[in-house]
């Protein structure tokens, strides 16, 4: 059994229904991302594991136990919220020490265990400034630090990375995941940003509509879509999905190449694709068109800069897909489904 | 028995590891409905026990013929109120409330925009000047009136002295007459200016205290666009800070025209609502019939007039201060 | 031209921040002069008021400090003061903050009704109030104003600290919650803490209240010995129709000009109470 394990997790807010009915299991040392847009029920389906929402309905466990109705503070969690909400009015070195002062720790524990925290997150210089003196980054890494000397079951962090310029993100990225190995910390890591999702997580489980659509690592996620919502809410661009023959198809921009350099002697499908528009992005080349002879038919293709072939606006060309790369979806649930047995390309 | 074991291995884990329940008392500061009825009762019964009932109490007594040595509650009707308005005295008291309450307000408002301005400023010797304006705010008002009692007394007025010094009073040719004295409590306009003049005084620092709040909660790089963009100091004044001060200077406003329209002190000291009834205001008078008459029901009954007055006031200012909140 | 541009516009402004304290400074200055003045001098009107044409004397504060109750009055209008700070602070911390975060929808509706509440005044309530007064057997005590002045200072108190604790991130409190103190003990670790400027606020704007008071006081006390300073200074140095000028005019100036210091040592937290809670909040 997980470190935590929800069953059955469900919230309303009056008629709105933020979670509908989620079950996750996490395991131990594992890093599982709660990925999905705004709006999806994902904070929220974390603020019940941390306590600080009471479900409609289901349970919470964490570490075999049932905590569902149990406050914040009987959980064995920690947590670093969006705004690192560091206490303004004390020091760093009050604000990580703050868990161990409501735990009522003897003071060189304390002492010793900030060191530790701070040590581990470079910031024993910063011990004794205020918040407000203290960049974003250094914000993010003392909420973390506070997060560390509870030394808890569960860390959940909600969009740590979100208030970041671009450029730290990544080696802020970069930092966690190690110190997450490293330390072998249970995570949940709540984001909307399907980069940080592929980059970090061991698992992702995409929510959409207060529902998990899906769960698993990073490829399996982006290979084998559940449904149309995890096909186009991840990939950049995302997944096309093509309406031909009765059926509803899916398949990735980079997989969606010209007939003459889809190379190898897989089975290919071929598609008539009638160019509007190139854009150069530099390592790709991005080519924005229409499918001939289907109905919902814009697609996109995403060829490496590597690929040396010359195309044209306005000209209509032959391309293909491997047919291992094609995914089929039900046209009126969105769910995936078996490739038809025989299907005219 | 297999069914057994099977049933055991699926047995939720709540059933296996029970939560402690809420109710146990364990975590009782972390309900939120109950802090929330704790913390708010205190205050709550406070304000129904004297506020509530009290008011209530001034609705019946409004309504009796209750007197201070006979108190019980004999209901008469409206008779105390068509008594009341019956007389010129009331008349004169409505309208002194209204208009005492509107002029000074009005300059109040003005002063204190500039003030606060001035004020907001760096310069030095700030400390003394911010200490001197804070002042007639830091003295009890009735005290505070006695000052100015002596400063426009008919006999040893230092301001009649000081005109009569400059030859404008009391000369054959004087500007201002050729008596020696202007009698300011005395004479009907100079009393109702007189009264207005104190009540400006008294609430001029709350006043621009607000109003200093309401600046320096301006962001600063709003007024650097406006300074950017060319703007000379007024007319970001104009045109910038003051619609983004106008939700509390609606509060400063709603502050003044409470404390002013129901005052009875500057009048009770100043010229006990003389002289004859001219500066007459409705708290003044409800005191002096309800208490120091001993007739608790037409007091009472004088009292209540300024409720519907104070309430659409202040639920018009809070409406529009809402409206015109910028943010 | 350009050098002379930046001095008239610096004379200009302490010219107007003269006027302003000339006006509200001014009774003080008067009132500083009268202290010790003589009746001979005071009594003349041909006499420059603004200065000692007679030797100045003691013999009037003499009389405030001995002759009459002053000094209780004073020691009555703190005990009260402080008294009302303490039941304001007590009772309207915890309300605010229910209203402004344990209380859901209905806390703003609320919080405006405990404004609203701030609109009946003393001199609507002193009738009834008076009945309830006697009703509890404080006639003439110190003791009614302390039950009664907070009716004035805990509606615009708590709706003072409700804009407060709602400019404070909710953020902080959960954190606090998250790293093991109770949803009460967040607010007293958390959520005071920050609050500090609002606090000094109430306390500031609920103890001028009750100097200030005196309608109640009137009202509710007939004993020289209970009376706080704003019904105790004009009831006894105006005795008939005699009006001891120098020692009424002592007395305030003598209330005045601490209070006014102090005061001003608080006023940008004050200002920043105000900017939190009545702007922001």
């Amino acid at each position: 059994m997980g470190v935590v394990e929800l069953r059955g997790l469900r919230k309303e807010f009056g008629e709105v229904k933020a979670v509908n009915g989620v079950d996750l299991s996490i395991q131990k040392g594992e890093l599982v991302v709660i990925l999905g847009p705004s709006g999806c029920g994902k904070t929220t389906l974390m603020r019940m594991v941390a306590g600080l929402e009471l479900p409609t309905d289901g349970e919470v466990l964490i570490g075999d136990r049932n905590v569902t109705a149990l406050p914040p503070r009987a959980r064995d969690i920690a947590m670093v919220f969006q705004s690192y909400a560091l206490y303004p009015h004390m020091t760093v070195f009050d604000n990580i020490a703050f868990p161990l002062k409501a735990r009522k720790a003897p003071k060189e524990e304390m002492a010793q265990k900030v060191e530790w925290a701070a040590g581990i997150l470079g910031i024993q210089r910063l011990l004794a400034r205020k918040p407000r003196q203290l960049s974003g980054g250094e914000r993010q890494r003392v909420a973390l630090a506070r997060a560390l000397v509870k030394e808890p079951a569960v860390m959940l962090l909600d969009e740590p990375l979100s208030n970041l310029d671009a450029k730290l993100r990544v080696s802020a990225r970069d930092e966690l995941q190690q110190f997450q190995r490293n330390l072998g910390i249970t995570t949940i890591f709540v984001t909307h940003d399907q980069i940080e999702a592929m980059g970090l997580g061991d698992r992702i489980a995409v929510m959409n509509a207060g529902k998990v659509r899906q769960v698993g690592d990073p490829q399996e996620i982006y290979d084998d879509p559940a449904d149309t919502f995890v096909a186009t809410f991840l990939g950049s661009p995302p997944m096309n999905l093509l309406e031909r023959n009765g059926h509803l198809l899916g398949f990735r921009p980079e997989s969606f190449l010209p007939l003459e350099v889809a190379r190898g002697d897989r089975e290919k499908v071929t598609f008539p694709f009638h160019l509007g528009r190139v854009e150069n992005l530099g390592s790709d080349r991005l080519l924005y068109g229409t499918v001939e002879g289907a109905e919902r038919n814009r697609t996109i293709s995403k060829l490496p800069s590597t690929v040396e072939v010359s195309v044209e606006a306005g000209e209509t060309y032959d391309f293909a897909v491997c047919r291992a790369d094609l995914r089929y979806f039900d046209k009126e649930s969105g769910l995936r489904k078996e490739p038809p047995p025989r299907e005219g390309g | 028995m297999a069914e057994t074991a099977e049933r055991t291995a699926t047995r939720k884990p709540s059933e296996m590891f029970p939560a402690r329940e809420l109710s146990s008392g364990a975590f009782l500061a972390d309900r939120e409905g109950l802090l929330g009825i704790l913390f708010l009762a205190p205050a709550v019964l406070y304000i129904i026990g004297l506020v509530g009932i009290p008011f209530f109490l001034a609705i019946a007594f409004s309504l009796s013929d209750a007197t201070i040595g006979d108190a019980s509650l004999d209901i008469v009707g409206f008779r105390n109120f068509s008594r009341v308005i019956q007389t010129p005295q009331f008349r004169r008291a409505l309208f002194d409330s209204f208009f005492f309450t509107i002029v000074a307000q009005f300059i109040v408002i003005v002063l204190a925009n500039i003030l606060a301005v001035v004020m907001s400023r760096d310069f030095r010797g700030k400390w003394l000047a911010r200490t001197l304006i804070i002042l007639p705010w830091a003295t009890p008002i009735s005290l505070g009136t006695i000052g100015w009692k002596w400063i426009l007394d008919s006999k040893f007025s230092p301001i009649d002295w000081v005109l009569q010094q400059v030859g404008l009073l009391g000369g054959p040719d004087a500007l201002l007459g050729p008596g020696r004295h202007l009698t300011y409590l005395g004479v009907e306009g100079l009393a109702v200016s007189s009264v207005i003049l104190v009540h400006v005084w008294r609430i001029l620092p709350l006043a621009t205290v607000i109003l200093m709040a309401g600046l320096t909660s301006i962001p600063r790089d709003i007024l650097e666009q406006a300074q950017v963009d060319g703007a000379k100091f007024w007319r970001i004044h104009f045109q910038v800070s003051i619609p983004m001060i106008l939700p509390i200077m609606s509060i400063a406003l709603l502050f003044g025209l409470i404390f002013t329209f129901t005052d009875m002190v500057v009048t009770f000291i100043l010229t006990r609502g003389g002289p004859v009834y001219y500066t007459q205001v409705l708290p003044l008078w409800a005191w002096f019939k309800g208490i120091d008459g001993g007739n608790l029901g037409e007091g009472a009954a004088i009292a209540l007039f300024m409720f519907p007055v104070l309430l659409a006031t202040a639920i018009l200012i809070l409406r529009s201060a809402r409206r015109m909140e910028v943010t | 031209m350009q050098a002379i541009m930046p001095r008239l516009k610096r004379a200009g402004h302490y010219l107007i921040v003269a006027a302003f304290c000339f006006f509200t400074a001014a009774p003080f200055l008067i009132m500083i002069v009268n202290t010790f003045k003589q009746d001979a001098d005071l009594y003349r009107p041909q006499n420059n008021p603004f200065i000692y044409n007679v030797p100045p004397t003691l013999d009037n504060l003499r009389l405030l400090f001995e002759g009459t109750n002053y000094l209780g009055f004073v020691r009555n209008s703190l005990f009260v003061g402080v008294l009302v700070v303490l039941i304001t602070l007590v009772v309207a911390v915890p309300a605010a903050y229910a209203l402004a975060r344990l209380a859901g929808s209905w806390g703003e509706r609320a919080g405006i009704a405990i404004f609203l509440v701030y609109l009946v005044p003393p001199t609507l309530l002193f009738i009834p109030l008076f009945r309830v007064v006697t009703a509890f057997g404080l006639n003439d005590s110190v003791w009614s104003l302390v039950l009664v002045y907070p009716t004035i200072s805990i509606p615009f108190s708590t709706w003072l600290l409700m804009g407060f604790f709602k400019s404070i991130p909710r953020d902080l409190e959960e954190a606090a919650m998250v790293d093991g103190f109770s949803r009460l003990m967040a607010f007293f670790k958390v959520v005071m803490p920050l609050s500090l400027s609002g606090v000094i606020a109430v306390t500031v704007f609920t103890f001028t209240l009750t100097l200030h008071e005196f309608v109640y006081a009137m009202t509710f006390i007939s004993s020289s010995d209970s009376r706080p300073l704003s019904v105790g200074v004009p009831i006894e140095l105006v005795r008939g129709d005699v009006f001891y000028w120098q020692s009424l005019l002592a007395a305030a100036v003598i209330v005045a000009i601490p209070v006014g210091i102090v005061y001003n040592m608080f006023l940008d937290r004050l200002v920043a109470g105000f900017t939190m809670g009545a702007v922001k909040g």
